[in-house]
């Protein structure tokens, strides 16, 4: 187990160097640099000036030479600059880094605390009108467009009734540490995780109500039928099993879909978090500032098929691995 | 004369399809005898297993109906509760399945599957279950039943998940056994393991088993007695020398000449024209074998066929079989 790990994180090494090489050439590959912003707002800026920055700042350099560098700095944990804030993109990440993985675990624990009893009741009761409510909630949530629902639950939540705050992860004037504080940030993350777990269930649901309709007509439920196992253990102990494997697995995955989420969710609520910064930078042209976070995204992907590989493994013993 | 363990009465499954009901069980009335192997015949289609799984209730109960009594210890297991067959599921009465990989969860070490039925059934201590499994793994025919109580179904050959199955079923002594093809999905070698296993387990035990079956050749090598069915009907019950000596119905005539022979080697060997027709095809008047034996006059059959007993405890369905000839000549000795 502990070897199979340390081969799929070896495993990450190569795709991490892809993915660098990738990102660096696409950022290279865009319209401009960082400089070419500053000229258009600062008229004190000559050309004369600007060619001596980018000689400075080794823009001119060979592709290879300035990639070599840029990942050297990324080993040694340093991201580089950011052009617009004018401070180092660790510093710049670090607290909203948190806030992100924050609203990212409280929308996954939301989600599948709201999916998996839904899908558990639309699965067993398949055809009930229950059923049926269920199966009309997760179509019209897979119909609606993250952003525009996000914008209503704010319209509706933030404004009209005024339950939760419209912006920020936490009351400003509160001091770090105390209860109120942590119960402030617990009030700023609810809308938007609420928002986001609303949307994303559907695909829990609608998978676990698949899986457990075709479970239940399987032979080894017959088995434990035969056995005079009581209805309630039928489930708990047979067919809810079976039909949590491909749920499990997509644990794993969902991280990557709470990234792309996490873009349009912070960016309504003003939450200050790594998607609200992306979307900014990337219309500011901060590249240092974005190829850094589309790194981070790449080897969030990855961690995540790894968890699902891992959690796969430990729940489902056909796919032990040795 | 021998206890009867199960006596099924009259017995009509019927399945909806469309709004309509359809029987693939039709007036059956069979008696199972303690320590007796009761086999049933018939091709693919024809209700054996059926008439199974509604013994011990397992149809889905929203599209099944069940009408007739199948008497189990002075009880009409047709009218109990889900919690009263629960009572008897799994303690009373056993039943083995024909796949044996499908048969079993994937994610349960055999060692709970078996253990599985003590749990609801007896007052066992968890050593004393573990103790008992291991027992049962033993009495199976397993080799290293330590070993084997905590290995998972994939990692089983299709012989030993069978025999798993089968320690499932007699976890709880059950006096009767229903095995449901239990040798259809296996190698034939492993077939002969099993067939030999259950053979020996029913004399251990005592149980009375109901063995449902397509294979003349289980049939011949376990049976005491056989109910041949078609068309969810008994056309033909008697006892297993009887029936493979003189068989009469020419349904049973037919399956019997279809077996290739060693001792002939040029034969070609005997078809039974058509199929068993779909469940909302299937004739409900007059003998339903007729449109497979075309060349059967139609007057040689019995408008309502019944089942007669021709001599003692040989029971045939319709006349026919007084006129009934092969179209192609003689018949195999």
């Amino acid at each position: 187990m502990v070897k199979f790990i340390l081969r799929r994180i070896m495993m990450m090494i190569p795709q991490l160097f892809v993915l660098s090489v990738l990102i660096f050439l696409l950022a290279k590959a865009m319209p401009g640099d960082a400089l070419t912003g500053q000229l258009a707002n600062n008229p004190k800026m000559d050309a004369q000036t600007l060619a001596e920055m980018r000689e400075k700042l080794g823009l001119n350099d060979p592709l290879y030479v300035q990639y070599t560098r840029w990942i050297k700095n990324l080993l040694h944990g340093d991201l580089g600059l950011s052009y617009v804030h004018q401070q180092p993109v660790t510093d710049l990440l670090a607290g909203r880094m948190w806030n992100t993985i924050l609203l990212s675990l409280c929308i996954l624990v939301l989600t599948y605390a709201i999916a998996v009893p839904l899908g558990v009741i639309s699965g067993r009761w398949q055809d009930s009108w229950a059923d049926k409510l269920i199966v009309g909630y997760s179509y019209v949530s897979f119909a609606t467009p993250l952003f525009i629902f996000a914008l209503i639950m704010l319209f509706l939540f933030g404004f009209k009734l005024g339950w939760f705050p419209t912006g920020g992860s936490v009351d400003i004037q509160l001091e770090e540490g105390t209860f109120d504080y942590y119960i402030s940030k617990l009030n700023h993350l609810l809308l938007p995780s609420l928002s986001g777990a609303l949307i994303s269930t559907v695909g829990i649901i609608q998978y676990l109500r698949s899986e457990i309709i075709d479970t239940k007509v399987k032979d080894f439920v017959r088995t434990a039928r035969a056995k005079g196992v009581p209805e309630a253990k039928i489930y708990s102990r047979h067919i809810l099993r079976n039909s949590f494997l491909p749920i499990a697995a997509f644990l794993g995955y969902e991280i990557t879909g709470l990234i792309g989420g996490s873009v349009f969710l912070e960016s309504i609520f003003s939450y200050p978090g790594i998607g609200q910064l992306f979307l900014q930078s990337i219309m500011q042209r901060d590249y240092s500032v974005v190829t850094a976070l589309v790194m981070i995204s790449g080897l969030a992907t990855l961690i995540g098929t790894l968890l699902s590989d891992i959690i796969l493994s430990v729940v489902d013993p056909r796919i032990r691995i040795e | 004369m021998k206890r009867s363990v199960l006596q099924i009465e009259s017995l009509r499954v019927s399945f909806r399809i469309q709004d309509e009901y359809y029987a693939a069980v039709d007036d059956v009335s069979l008696t199972v005898h303690e320590n007796e192997v009761l086999a049933i015949v018939g091709e693919s289609g024809c209700g054996k297993s059926a008439l199974a799984l509604s013994i011990i209730g397992l149809h889905p109960p929203e599209r099944t109906k069940l009408e007739g009594t199948v008497v189990f210890k002075g009880k009409n297991l047709l009218t109990q509760s889900v919690q009263a067959l629960n009572q008897i599921r799994g303690k009373d009465i056993g039943m083995v399945f024909q796949d044996p990989l499908t048969a079993l969860n994937p994610l349960m070490t055999v060692g709970k599957q078996i253990e599985e039925s003590m749990d609801y059934h007896t007052t066992l201590s968890t050593a004393e279950k573990r103790n008992r499994t291991l027992e049962l793994l033993e009495q199976v025919g397993i080799s290293n039943p330590s070993q084997t109580y905590d290995r998972y179904p994939h990692e089983l050959s299709g012989g030993m998940r069978q025999r798993i199955v089968i320690a499932i079923a007699i976890a709880c002594n059950p006096a009767l056994l229903i095995a449901d093809e239990p040798t259809t999905a296996l190698d034939v070698t492993i077939q002969a393991q099993i067939i030999s296993l259950l053979k020996n387990l029913q004399q251990q035990l005592n149980t009375g088993i109901l063995l449902i079956t397509h294979d003349l050749g289980v049939v011949a090598e376990m049976a005491d007695r056989v109910a041949v069915m078609y068309g969810g009907e008994i056309v033909e019950l008697a006892d297993v020398h009887t029936l493979f000596t003189r068989p009469l119905h020419p349904y049973t005539r037919s399956l019997l000449q279809s077996i290739p022979s060693l001792q002939t080697p040029k034969e070609t060997l005997h078809v039974i024209q058509g199929i068993v027709p779909p469940l909302t095809k299937l004739p409900r008047t007059g003998c339903r074998f007729r449109s497979r034996i075309s060349w059967i006059h139609e007057s040689k059959h019995e408008p309502h066929p019944i089942l007669r007993e021709v001599e003692p405890n040989h029971w045939v369905r319709c006349t026919c079989y007084q006129h009934f000839y092969f179209p192609d000549g003689g018949e195999k000795a």
